[in-house]
């Protein structure tokens, strides 16, 4: 039986995956360049602060929440922050990622113990649960919510799902689960410059331009 | 101003967008942090008061105008902007906004939420969607140099009340001054001892000023309205005649959006530096007490706190000015628990005030400072903006609390040491 889906696996690890990788790269660079190429006009007033500063500051200083804003939002950044360093733990700290990652682009480091990176998943999974019942039942978000952050929402959890399944041997042949992993990254990948999964980026770019006219403004932010 | 028309308002919203709106609106992953933050979903708990969501006109043109995608869909007819929408969105943008700009704190992608909702108001009122409120006053203020309709008749008439009240000369139109001094309408009708505190500020301080007869009105409605044309015009007015009479400093009056008008928004708006330097009154104040120039005796008996206007902190970085110069006065000055860059809105700016329906919201949003003075339980409330003031003293009066407000210029010169100039 398990032969029947080597050809899908080997689509999926070969030209699958080049197409994948190209709708990726050459979206992002067009995404990035939508942005980019809009420019802001200079300013006329006299600064208190120069842009670079503020804008480098606040790149990082936005990962950071306390006082009021952390009591009145915990849950979305507790949960927010265990899904977000889940994935990334998963994703570049698993060896075969690892390796993947290696033979294409040269870059080595070293990885995690997979019981661990399976344990993570596991939490990763739940957090993008509790993520999802939040979205569908706090009042903000449900009403904020579009189709496209389901969407989202759901070839994001794919991955995770199908690689947890695939390693574990659960469900469908090991080899179908791997194909059906893939394909669902491939997915992701091909979404990934059209939909708001562009933050992974964009998000530096927002905190610097916000960063910079606050600083311009003396504002510490 | 050209007739208002929905293409006029398409038109705006397409040329206000930039790098950052197109790298904000593509970072937003609709976690709804931004409510939290916002003084109307705080305090009425409805979600169509979500900053974010009060964008939606700017996301739709910059999604249609300037991404693959969208042009892509658009085609298709689908997410276009219709006029419907930019009317409805008269609420969300002008009566649940006073562009305070607390959701621009917390946003965790970091989108600077408030200077889009500053920017769909010129597509609003592009389209003849902005409050009545607030058109009337764009109108005044072009017309008669003030949002109030206040003439140069009653500004003469107050000069005359300083004079005679204190026997110090308040200067007109004098060249080369060091100090231009302008003044919010808001201050000659209601807060006329604004005008007395400068004068005998800056007589003891010994510093050379002038008001002047052309360019008194710091406010400017068409920042808050969002019309750049209007906002223009009534910069220059200010600039012109500030250059033409060469002063140094214009001192921008206790008014927060009159500051960010002057101070940030004007440069830009005219495309060019001023030829003169600007400063909010409290600057100027915590300069000339840092230099020895302000001297005060005694000091205020009662427990008092401090009401930050969001243009002067979070939006204009003036925040450790007003707290040295409340040291100076007070020995029982108490901070509300989010105070300086995190303080909540009074409720009425960014022309928030000037609108007449939205005034039983105003009054919701109004809890909030409310519950904040509750929990200090202060008997005096100091504050730097007409405006605000304003706002809380009808404020606590909807909610019968019996606080004084009082502007920390006029409390400053309650102390003034006296050399004699009376």
């Amino acid at each position: 039986m398990e032969a029947n889906y080597t050809e899908l696996l080997a689509w999926a690890r070969g030209p699958g995956f080049e197409i994948a990788l190209a709708i990726f790269t050459f979206g992002i660079i067009l995404r990035l360049l939508e942005i980019l190429m809009l420019g802001r006009k200079k300013d006329y007033f006299v600064a208190r602060e120069s842009r670079f500063g503020g804008g480098f500051r606040t790149m990082f200083s936005r990962f950071f929440v306390s006082g009021k804003t952390l009591q009145r939002s915990w849950f979305i950044i507790v949960v927010g922050y265990a899904f977000h360093l889940g994935l990334f733990v998963v994703l570049f700290l698993f060896t075969p990622h690892i390796i993947l990652i290696q033979s294409s682009l040269g870059l080595n480091w070293p990885g995690l113990p997979s019981t661990l990176v399976n344990t993570v998943t596991i939490v990763t999974l739940l957090a993008m649960l509790a993520l999802l019942f939040n979205r569908l039942t706090h009042k903000v978000t449900r009403y904020l919510s579009t189709l496209q952050d389901y969407f989202v929402w759901l070839v994001v959890f794919l991955p995770l799902l199908t690689g947890y399944m695939a390693y574990n041997h659960m469900g469908l042949s090991y080899q179908l689960m791997l194909a059906l992993h893939i394909l669902s990254v491939e997915l992701l990948m091909v979404v990934f410059p059209f939909t708001k999964l562009m933050h992974t980026f964009t998000t530096f770019t927002s905190r610097w331009y916000t960063g910079a006219s606050a600083a311009q403004r003396g504002v510490n932010i | 101003m050209a007739k208002a028309t929905f293409e006029r308002g398409y038109n705006a919203l397409k040329e206000q967008i930039d790098a950052p709106i197109a790298s904000f609106l593509s970072s937003c992953v609709h976690c709804g942090m931004c409510a939290e933050a916002c003084l109307f979903y705080a305090e009425t708990g409805d979600p169509r008061y979500t900053p974010i969501r009060k964008l939606e006109p700017l996301r739709k043109v910059w999604k249609q105008e300037y991404t693959l995608l969208g042009k892509l869909t658009s085609l298709l007819g689908i997410g276009k902007l219709t006029d419907g929408e930019l009317a409805e969105w008269k609420e969300y943008v002008y009566d649940s906004c006073t562009l305070c700009g607390r959701c621009s704190l917390v946003c965790p992608v970091g989108n600077d939420l408030v200077y889009m909702i500053r920017k769909t108001r010129e597509g609003l009122a592009a389209a003849g969607h902005a409050p009545e409120g607030q058109i009337e006053a764009s109108k005044r203020a072009i017309k008669t140099g003030s949002p109030m309709g206040v003439t140069l008749h009653a500004l003469n008439a107050q000069i005359k009340h300083v004079e005679a009240n204190t026997g110090l000369s308040v200067p007109l139109d004098v060249q080369d001054a060091n100090y231009m001094v302008l003044l919010s309408s808001m201050e000659i009708v209601n807060f006329p001892e604004y005008l007395e505190a400068i004068a005998k500020i800056m007589h003891q301080a010994g510093e050379s000023w002038t008001l002047c007869s052309d360019a008194f009105e710091a406010t400017n409605s068409g920042i808050q309205i969002g019309s750049s044309d209007i906002a223009r015009e009534l910069v220059s007015r200010v600039v012109n005649n500030a250059e033409k009479l060469n002063v140094k400093v214009v001192i921008s009056p206790e008014c927060g959006h009159a500051y960010s008008a002057i101070r940030w928004e004007g440069p830009n708006l005219i495309g060019r530096a001023y030829k003169f330097k600007v400063q909010h009154i409290l600057e100027v104040l915590d300069e000339f007490r840092a230099a020895n120039k302000l001297k005060t005796e005694g000091f205020e008996e009662s427990r008092l706190t401090f009401h930050d206007p969001c243009q002067l902190v979070r939006r204009g970085g003036v925040v450790q000015q007003p707290r040295n110069l409340l040291n100076m006065v007070s020995k029982n000055f108490v901070e509300m628990e989010e105070h300086g860059i995190d303080n909540w809105c009074c409720g009425g700016g960014g022309g928030q005030s000037a609108i007449e329906e939205a005034e039983e919201l105003r009054t919701k949003a109004f809890n909030r400072k409310k519950t904040q003075l509750d929990q200090l339980g202060v008997e005096t409330l100091v504050t730097a903006c007409a405006n605000c003031r304003i706002v809380m003293e009808e404020g606590l009066e909807a909610y019968q609390m019996d606080i004084p407000i009082v502007g920390l210029t006029e409390m400053l010169v309650e102390h003034l040491v006296e050399e004699g100039g009376k």
